[in-house]
Order: C-alpha cells, then sequence, then structure tokens
C-alpha cells in the first residue's frame, strides 16, 4: 500500500531541464531543486503511530474512593513514531546534473531525478551537440576572458569589420571540422562519410577535445558582438577562450560579456524551468514532457547495450551511428540549422 | 548523537522511569544499577519472586543473602530437611509443587540463611524445585508488584529508544521540542536524557513563563538552545535583572528571548559590552539602541568582528556618512549582520549598475537587504523597456522599495506594465 508520499516519489523519476541563471553555481540549483522537493514530498501526513499495551497506575472510576491506583491497561501511540521524535520521513531525493555550467554562464541545464540518473550517463556518451549565444566586447583584453575580470590589455577596434570577423570565423569552423572528421573516425574516401556530411551527421564517437560543429555571427555592432556556437564536448572557459583568440586574430583584444546554453542535446530553452518554478508541481509535468526523450537517450546507448547484450564492437558503432543520426534529427526539429551549413566549402554562407 | 552507557544508567534509576511509581521496589533498583551492573543484565526468571522479600532487605544484604533470600539454593549451604519437610517431598513428586516450593519458602526464612549442619547429615534433593516456575500461578497483588526492567540499549545513536520511558523527553515531545533535530547535535541527547524533570527542567519552565514567554514558543525556544536547561537559574535571573535596569520592558525581554534564545545564557559583562558598541561605535541614542536590539536581538548574541568589518565596509567601501549609518542601521538593522561579500554586490549593482546616489539608498535602506538576483533581473527588464528610473525628480519614476519587495506577479502589472509571460521570456534571455 503506497503512501500520498510514496506515490508522489514515483513521479520523480527522469531528466528534465531548468534554466540556471547567470551568477549562480550549478550546485546551488542542484540543492535548490533537493529542497523543493523534499519540502513537497515531506507535507504529506506522517505514517500511523505503532500502539503499545500500557499498564499505567490510573484512578479508578468504578470505586467509591477516587485516590485509589489500580493498573489498568492502555493502549497508546509510541511517542517514539511522533513525528517530533522521528524527523522528516525523507532525508534525501537524488538529484543529479547533466553536464554543468560555470557560475558566469547561464543557460539550459539538465537535470535527473531518481532513477533517471542513469539516464544522464547515457546522454553523456550519446555525445550530442549543445547551442551556445556567445556576447563578447572587442577592445579589452582581462586575466579570465570575461568583462568582470582583471584587465590586462586594451586596444583599438576600430578597423574590425564584420567581412574580417565572418572570415576568421570560417577558419575557426574549417579547422574544427578537421578535427571532427579526424574523431569521427571514418575513412574520408568513403560513400558513408560523405552521405553524413552532407546531412551535418559528422560526430566523435569517443573521448574528445572541445569541437565547434557550427559557428555564426549573430549580430556586429562595434565593439559589441553576438555569435553563435554549436559544439560538442566543450566547456564555457574553452568557449571564452575561443572569444578572446578570435580577438587576436583579428589584431584587437576581446572579452566574453554572456554565455547562454539554449539548447542541451534534445533539451531546448522553450521548455527549461526558470527558478520561480523549481517547485514539485512544475516539476513533475516536465518530467513527463521529457519522458520519450528521455527513453530515446536510454535506447540510443549504445555502450549499454554493448555491455548488456555483449554484441560485436563494429555492429554495436554502426548502430550507434546511425542512432545518433535519428537523435540528431530529433534535435534539428526546433533549433536553427546550422549544421546544414557544415558543407565542405564553408564560403557558401555568409 | 551517541547516549552514553552511564547516563543510560541514570536513566534506567527508577527516579527517572516513567509509570513506575513504587517507592517500595526503588531503593532495590537503584541500589542495584549502582553496585552491581552485571547481576542487572543477568536476571531474568528471579524477579518474579522478589515480592516474597522486603525491598529494605536488598539493599543491605550481600548478593549471596540477596539471591538466597530469593529462594535460589547454593549446593555450598545445605539447608536441613526436616522431617516435615521430607514427608512433603513425597507429596510434591505427585503434583503439588507450589506446595512445595512455599514449604521450603518457609524452610528458608524461618532457618534464616546459611545454617552449618553436619556433613554426613546433608541431603541435595535434586528433584525438589528450589525457586517457583514461572509457569506458576500467582494472585494478583503478586502480579502487579512484578518489575519488569526497562528494555533500554546501554547506547543509542538516537533518542527514539528513550523517549517512552523518560518523564523529561516526552514532557519535551509534549511541549513542542524537536528532539530529531536535537539528537543530530552532539552530546545534547545525553544531555537531556540525564535530566530530571522535577529538578531541572520544571524551575526553568516556570521561569520562561514568568518573564512571558508564551507556551507555544517554548517548544521552538528549547530546540534552538537545550542549553537553557542546564543554565544556572541565578545567572539568568541576574542577566534579565541588568536588561530590566537597562530600561528594556518585559515584553521586550521576552520577544527578545524567543528571538535569539541564546541570550540568556551569555555573560552580563558581554551584554553590557555589546550594548556599549552600539552607543559609542554606532552613535545611536539609549532609545534607539534598545528598539534596534529589541528588534534584532541576535546583534547581542554573536561576535562583533563581522560588525565592525561592515561599519567599515560602509564608511570607507560605499562611502556613507556616520549619520546616514545610523539611519540605515535603525530602519534595517540586519546589514550589520549581513555577508560582506553579497552586501558588496548588491551595493556595487545599484550604485554603479542603476545609478542610485547615496542619498536615495539611505530613503530605501531595504534595497541593501533584498535578493540581488531578483533585483537584477527586475532591473534589467525594466532597462529593457525603457523604464528604468529611479530618481524621483523623473515623471515616470519606479520606487525602490516597489522595485525590491513587491512580488513578481504585482511587479509585471502595475510597476513594468508588462505581461508575466514577456517577464519569463526575458528572465530566459539573461
Amino acid at each position: 500500500m503506497a503512501t500520498k508520499a510514496a506515490r508522489l516519489l514515483s513521479k520523480l523519476d527522469g531528466l528534465f531541464a531548468v534554466y540556471k541563471p547567470p551568477g549562480v553555481h550549478w550546485k546551488l540549483v542542484r540543492d535548490q531543486v533537493e529542497t523543493n522537493l523534499l519540502t513537497a514530498v515531506n507535507a504529506f501526513p506522517p505514517p500511523a503511530p505503532q500502539y503499545q499495551v500500557q499498564f499505567q497506575l490510573l484512578s479508578s472510576g468504578e470505586t467509591s474512593t477516587s485516590s485509589d491506583l489500580t493498573l489498568t491497561a492502555t493502549k497508546l501511540p509510541v511517542l517514539a513514531d511522533h513525528p517530533l521524535v522521528t524527523g522528516p520521513q525523507y532525508h534525501k531525493i537524488r538529484v543529479g546534473v547533466g553536464h554543468r555550467l560555470d557560475a558566469f554562464s547561464s543557460g539550459v541545464l539538465v537535470l535527473g531525478l531518481g532513477k533517471g540518473n542513469n539516464a544522464l550517463d547515457s546522454l553523456y556518451r550519446s555525445h550530442v551537440t549543445r547551442d551556445y549565444t556567445l556576447e563578447g566586447e572587442f577592445g579589452m583584453a582581462t586575466n579570465d576572458f570575461t568583462h568582470t575580470g582583471r584587465v590586462i590589455e586594451k586596444s583599438t577596434y576600430g578597423h574590425v569589420t564584420q567581412e574580417k570577423l565572418e572570415r576568421v570565423l570560417a577558419m575557426v569552423q574549417g579547422a574544427n571540422q578537421k578535427a571532427l572528421i579526424t574523431y569521427s573516425r571514418v575513412d574520408l574516401h568513403s560513400q558513408e562519410a560523405y552521405e553524413l556530411a552532407v546531412k551535418g551527421m559528422l560526430r566523435p564517437q569517443d573521448k574528445s577535445p572541445p569541437i565547434i560543429t557550427g559557428l555564426r555571427c549573430l549580430s556586429f555592432k562595434p565593439p559589441y558582438f553576438k555569435l553563435e556556437v554549436q559544439c560538442v564536448n566543450e566547456t564555457q572557459w574553452y568557449l571564452r577562450k575561443m572569444l578572446h583568440e578570435l580577438g587576436l586574430e583579428l589584431r584587437t583584444t576581446a572579452v566574453c560579456t554572456k554565455v547562454r546554453r539554449t539548447r542541451d542535446g534534445p533539451f531546448n530553452m522553450e521548455d527549461a524551468l526558470l527558478h520561480n518554478r523549481w517547485t514539485a508541481d512544475d516539476i513533475i509535468p516536465a518530467v513527463k514532457y521529457f519522458r520519450r526523450t528521455t527513453r530515446k537517450i536510454r535506447k540510443n546507448d549504445s555502450y549499454k547495450q554493448a555491455v548488456t547484450q555483449l554484441d560485436s564492437t563494429t555492429e554495436a558503432q554502426d548502430q550507434s551511428r546511425t542512432n545518433s543520426c535519428h537523435l540528431e534529427a530529433q534535435e534539428k526539429d526546433g533549433s536553427n540549422n546550422i549544421s546544414a551549413e557544415m558543407s565542405a566549402d564553408s564560403k557558401q554562407w555568409s | 548523537m551517541y547516549v552514553c552507557r552511564r547516563c543510560v544508567c541514570v536513566l534506567r534509576s527508577p527516579a527517572l522511569l516513567w509509570g513506575k511509581a513504587q517507592p517500595s521496589v526503588t531503593p532495590g533498583l537503584a541500589g542495584r544499577a549502582a553496585g552491581a551492573p552485571d547481576l542487572y543484565f543477568m536476571s531474568t526468571t528471579s524477579y518474579s519472586h522478589s515480592s516474597a522479600s522486603p525491598a529494605h532487605q536488598i539493599f543491605c544484604q550481600s548478593f549471596r543473602e540477596w539471591w538466597t533470600s530469593c529462594g535460589v539454593r547454593f549446593f555450598s549451604e545445605q539447608q536441613p530437611v526436616s522431617q516435615t519437610g521430607t514427608r512433603s517431598l513425597p507429596q510434591t513428586s505427585e503434583g503439588n509443587i507450589t506446595a512445595a516450593a512455599e514449604e521450603l519458602d518457609r524452610h528458608l526464612e524461618a532457618s534464616g540463611g546459611a545454617v552449618s549442619v553436619p556433613v554426613g547429615q546433608r541431603i541435595i534433593d535434586l528433584d525438589a524445585l528450589p525457586y517457583q516456575s514461572p509457569f506458576e500461578e500467582i494472585s494478583e497483588e503478586d502480579a502487579i508488584q512484578i518489575i519488569v526492567p526497562p528494555n533500554l540499549p546501554p547506547a543509542s545513536f538516537t533518542l527514539r529508544d528513550y523517549v517512552d520511558k523518560s518523564e523529561t523527553l516526552r514532557n519535551l515531545v509534549q511541549l513542542g521540542v524537536d528532539l530529531s533535530k536535537l539528537e543530530e547535535r552532539r552530546n545534547v541527547g545525553s544531555m537531556l536524557v540525564r535530566l530530571d524533570f522535577q529538578a531541572d527542567v520544571a524551575p526553568r519552565l516556570f521561569f520562561l513563563k514568568d518573564l512571558g514567554v508564551e507556551d507555544s514558543h517554548l517548544g521552538p525556544l528549547f530546540t534552538k538552545n537545550p542549553f537553557i536547561l542546564t543554565e544556572s537559574l541565578e545567572n539568568m535571573q541576574a542577566r534579565v535583572s541588568y536588561l530590566k535596569s537597562k530600561k528594556f520592558s518585559s515584553e521586550s525581554v521576552a520577544a527578545m528571548v524567543i528571538k535569539a534564545p541564546y541570550l540568556l545564557n551569555f555573560s552580563v559583562k558581554r551584554l553590557d559590552n555589546r550594548l556599549a558598541f552600539f552607543q559609542e561605535r554606532i552613535g545611536l541614542s539609549a532609545h534607539k539602541t534598545r528598539d534596534v536590539v529589541t528588534r534584532l536581538p541576535r546583534l547581542l548574541c554573536g561576535s562583533l568582528e563581522p560588525i565592525k568589518e561592515n561599519l567599515k565596509v560602509f564608511e570607507l567601501e560605499f562611502g556613507f556618512r556616520m549619520t546616514e549609518i545610523q539611519h540605515i542601521v535603525t530602519r534595517v538593522p540586519k546589514v550589520l549582520t549581513a555577508s560582506k561579500k553579497k552586501l558588496t554586490h548588491v551595493f556595487d549593482f545599484i550604485h554603479n549598475t542603476m545609478g542610485v546616489p547615496h542619498s536615495l539608498i539611505v530613503k530605501f535602506p531595504q534595497v541593501l537587504n533584498s535578493n540581488c538576483l531578483r533585483m537584477k533581473e527586475r532591473h534589467l527588464f525594466l532597462e529593457f523597456l525603457g523604464r528604468a528610473h529611479y530618481d524621483p525628480a523623473h515623471p515616470n519614476y519606479i520606487s525602490l522599495e516597489r522595485l525590491v519587495t513587491v512580488p513578481d506577479d504585482i511587479f509585471c502589472t502595475e510597476v513594468a506594465l508588462a505581461s508575466f509571460e514577456d517577464f519569463e521570456r526575458f528572465q530566459k534571455t539573461l
């Protein structure tokens, strides 16, 4: 017989996305979500206390002398089951974090609840791409590549034009594409490689350094500019460093003013929960919404399949490539289709 | 929390046992617990017939005598089985065990302990039961007087094992004290188990009631500060009289004790030092100091070093004058105990990003106490809408107080004049 609290807990199993505000450590986000869920689960009345027969010296009402004390058997609730003595029923809910965001950045952060934490591993292994919006400012260089750091250098940026910027972006993208082909372990002269490249489905199969699969300039109003980046295996520090190097390539200096993750694999920004909605009432529908996605992530985890079914490694790899292609097709539905521009000739789009 | 063995022994002593008001047996138990702990754990069946011997004998008698009086025979002391006894024994073999046992008991009491008998005449009757069988039927009066020792573990990590048996713990739970929180603290559990309700807890309850603390506040008070129960009453009385001598009314003293439960644990010298600091360093008048301290009594409890640092930050880093600081402290005393880092973040944002001058901050000091993230989001939204004017001289200015205190939906509709969905969409672009 499940209590109401247990029934609520059973609904808290799966993955969902949260919008992390800037300036907040990811651990605080995770702790806040866990605290809110625990208050919701502990809000239910505690289970009924056990009863114990106790012999007490009570005044017997039947006899005439009221001062007569006799031992009477009474059934009383055991005090050890009192909520003030036992404390809250639940002390912990397993909340896991997907690909982390550092304190300076904001954006989509995937959290896993209960059994959904296993899907976090699968999500990591599936090497999904992530969309970022980077905002930068020319003319300054700091020690931690952000506008809040200690200024090291200042320079002029009058000579920078949009065309120069886009040329540098194209160069960066070309270099990254070469890395992508290397790490995706396809034979460059095969038909399969060509088809994947045309569709934009090349992905690194194992651990790789950060690779930028898509890069374009959204706005350019000197000294401020905005970039949209699509990348794999990245860290936010790497992206800020890339922005700094972009400035150096343009013979000026640049700092990053904002890093915002708009998509993490199949989790979009539109469905991410803002900090005023981190309660059980809003998290349960979010988990339900992402249930299908979570199931697909688990199904596509080729490593797990290989481990459980003991298939041959090549078969698993082929399966994973086709499956990850299907997964990427899902991702592309909502977001901007930058990877379509990821053709061999990068000068075609502008 | 680890409740030590000694404390449990004290708990097991009858003065603290719940529901077993049987004075005739108590000295015996106490004697046993203090003197012979090994005996305590060995005894199982012998309790049932302790009723036969008066309790005061137990206390004085030695180990062997006590067991003998219970009817346990030792093979080293052989009782003479008289003619009456031998004649009764064949009868017992037929089945009347009770009669034989009673016969033996009478024998033992009559003989009064070890009686020397010549070696040749010692007969050991192995069939006779030297003690009462547990299945034997006894009278109601005997049944009532059976003492069942409480099955308490000698040491435990939780108070759940002792709360049913301890009068103190039971009454604390009824008052509303959260024992689950207290048992997490080191040594507090042992201390509570050792307390005697009538001697320790009750006088302090009366003291707090006389002070003016209501019953509903007693539970949370003891949960936060269980050490009131071990603080001496004279000291607490002296502190209360000191506060009253400083012209704190009795209601304000009660309110201060409720808000800062550790207040009465601090010495008069310390309280005096604190009050002097607030008057001299900040320059508040006596009346204003009383008001500030009544509203935030934990100023008197914590260390003065963070307060001194915060004051330095206000003077040097923020650039407030002393009069302005006095006004801010009188309005929002919490800024004195706020974290230095958070305070600097908030002030930096308000002064440099929002462009609010010092004079306006002094007029609305609660902005220094508000949540920085919330304020940032709201200010950036207003800036995006072009409504971020805080100077009262501006026609459509927004008061700082409304910016930080008003809840989200009212902020969107009345202050920002936009929909809540727009605000949420904007928050996702930050």
